[in-house]
């Protein structure tokens, strides 16, 4: 069995005006230039690479640290990298309103956990939720809590097919483990 | 309660019941990659599960379209690497001479009407133009599917939407496409199934219908139907992928999440300012932005009709100094098109560089890059910062971007 309570100082994305950054695209998280690299451990270095304010990131982060995204977080191509990119720099977790489909679907299949949070705009505009901070979430609860502000949240738990594959680490695992 | 195009072509794959919101295991009919993504997929497969046969070897292809012919020696090893697994399982690939994958499936038969199709291209969903289910995936997804020929996916809601009112030249399918998607932005359509309905969209060609389809994908949705054919449409499928075409229909009383009117009547020519593809204007708010460059292809865009179209404003007239014009088709049979319709040497006389068929550009082929200051006009799909290189790209119709081309500046090809 795979972790299910995750735990983690936060990095909130936001622009230069202090808003959360919505839309951000598989170019800007893993940039086109560097799809021909295979080996997962050179691909962190390129995390968020192309993301205005946010291009030393990969200097910046820690095991275990939480990233917290706007709305249609992975939006654009369907390049694996871009949940690879996080894997590679031991990221735990990302939560996000909402996340581009097949963005999703490949943080999925990898065993990557990603969380919705349909209220995190709010969350963050009140600051509730503020880089530093530190969270922790359970990915079959509704709740998360700001261990920091000693404050919960709401998060959207894992729906079965997701947390089966997360529990069996990938979807590889979960195809063996099941006739699927 | 009856069912919608995409709740109906997923039940045909799944002995689960079908309904919005539920994650089901679906059969696919034929899984592919290409040459970004197809090396992973090599990678994944040759890791877990050594050199066990794929799950059935004739749905399941390489289509090399990415950097075609190789233009980095990355590109040149990775295509081979997916060549000798192919060579080994006894899989067909279509290989740097073909042009873009979706379009090449839609041309061999091979993306049918009522069929599922995944790939590791994002703007697989174009499929839905020929009533297809067609969907981009990730590596670890398209391993998955080419050993076990199944995948899951949540049943998605479907959204309708109704065109109203028609449009005339200058305005085509790109404009409507690019007007919808204004209207919609990227929030109304997330991850959903989208069906068009009104005669514009009726009307349209398979061209069109690509055009439309191809940007779902920007609408964040997953993909779209026009269920409405006409005669003149299934005689052109039919003729083009040489098997009878009929798409499904809706239920009657099936569910929509939600109905939406967009009145398209009288719209000018829309172009997207950089650098989102949603960030659409009328052609008159950016009429004399000054360009370097112009091009036209794309999946989106790379059709003989699409070409044709930029051929009939460029034949006769020269592209303006200092500009340059890159045209792509989308496939070899196009290329063949062009040039026995004579429309590549109107656009070889115009100045038109013409690339080898394939995706260019949009995922850093070799056709289409730009430059830091650099301003291009093209009929691609997306122009996020940074996508093409460096430079600010605006999208456009074929139309406006030869008209563009021939003005040093954006315009409107009534303008010239």
């Amino acid at each position: 069995m795979t972790e299910s309570v995750f735990s983690g100082k936060i990095w909130v994305l936001l622009d230069q005006k202090g808003r959360l950054i919505e839309d951000i695209d598989t170019d800007q998280i893993y940039h086109n230039a560097f799809l021909h690299i295979t080996d997962i451990s050179q691909m962190g270095q390129h995390a968020l690479g192309n993301l205005e304010g946010w291009k030393d990131f990969p200097q910046k982060v820690r095991p275990e640290d939480i990233l917290v995204a706007g709305r249609n977080f992975g939006a654009g191509s369907s390049r694996q990298q871009a949940v690879d990119c996080f894997i590679s720099l031991k990221v735990g977790l990302i939560l996000a309103p909402s996340f581009g489909a097949i963005y999703f679907r490949n943080a999925v299949n990898s065993g990557f956990p990603v969380l919705k949070c349909p209220e995190l705009d709010e969350l963050v505009a009140k600051q509730i939720l503020e880089t530093g901070d530190e969270i922790k979430v359970d990915l079959r609860s509704s709740e998360g809590s700001n261990i920091s502000k000693k404050t919960p949240f709401p998060v959207e738990p894992m729906s079965a097919v997701q947390y089966d594959i997360h529990q069996a680490g990938s979807l590889f695992s979960y195809g063996k483990e099941s006739a699927g | 309660m009856g069912q919608t195009i995409i709740e109906k072509i997923i039940q045909n794959h799944t002995k689960e019941d079908v309904k919005p919101g539920k994650i089901v295991w679906m059969n696919l009919d034929i899984r592919s990659a290409r040459d970004f993504g197809g090396p992973n997929v090599v990678k994944n497969y040759e890791r877990e599960y050594g050199n066990a046969p794929l799950a059935e070897r004739e749905k399941t292809f390489f289509t090399f379209d990415l950097c075609v012919p190789a233009c980095s020696l990355k590109y040149a090893d990775n295509q081979q690497v997916c060549r000798q697994f192919a060579k080994k399982m006894g899989i067909k690939v279509f290989d740097v001479d073909s042009g873009i994958g979706s379009h090449v499936m839609i041309e061999e038969g091979l993306a049918q009407a009522v069929s599922t199709v995944v790939g590791t291209d994002s703007h697989l969903n174009i499929l839905g133009a020929v009533g297809c289910f067609g969907q981009g995936m990730g590596d670890v997804d398209i391993t998955f599917a080419f050993k076990t020929g199944k995948t899951w996916f949540e049943v998605p809601e479907t959204l309708k939407i109704v065109v109203k009112g028609d449009y005339a030249f200058p305005a085509t399918a790109k404009d409507l496409t690019l007007y919808v998607l204004k209207k919609l932005g990227t929030h109304k359509a997330a991850l959903k199934a989208v069906e068009f309905y009104g005669e514009a969209v009726k009307d349209l060609s398979l061209s069109g219908r690509i055009t439309l389809c191809s940007m779902v994908t920007e609408m964040a949705g997953i993909i779209g139907f026009v269920p409405e054919t006409s005669d003149s449409l299934r005689e052109e499928v039919r003729e083009l992928s040489g098997s009878e075409f009929s798409p499904l229909q809706p239920d009657e009383d099936s569910a929509y999440s939600d109905e939406l009117e967009i009145d398209i009547s009288g719209i000018t020519p829309q172009v997207a300012a950089p650098y989102s593809p949603d960030n659409v204007r009328n052609i008159s708010e950016l009429k004399g932005v000054k360009i370097d460059t112009g091009f036209i292809g794309s999946c989106t865009n790379g059709r003989t009709e699409d070409l044709a179209q930029a051929a009939q404003i460029l034949k006769g007239r020269k592209i303006k100094d200092g500009v340059t014009l890159k045209v792509v088709p989308a496939t070899k049979r196009v290329y063949k098109e062009i040039l026995e319709r004579g429309i590549l040497e109107d656009l070889f006389r115009s100045g038109a560089i013409i690339g080898s068929p394939g995706c260019s550009g949009c995922a850093e082929g070799h056709v289409g890059l730009t430059g830091e200051g650099e301003v291009q006009v093209s009929t691609g799909n997306r122009n996020f910062a940074g996508k093409q290189g460096k430079g600010q790209t605006y999208l456009a119709s074929p139309a406006v971007v030869a008209a563009s081309c021939l003005a040093g500046q954006i315009v409107s090809p009534e303008d010239l």
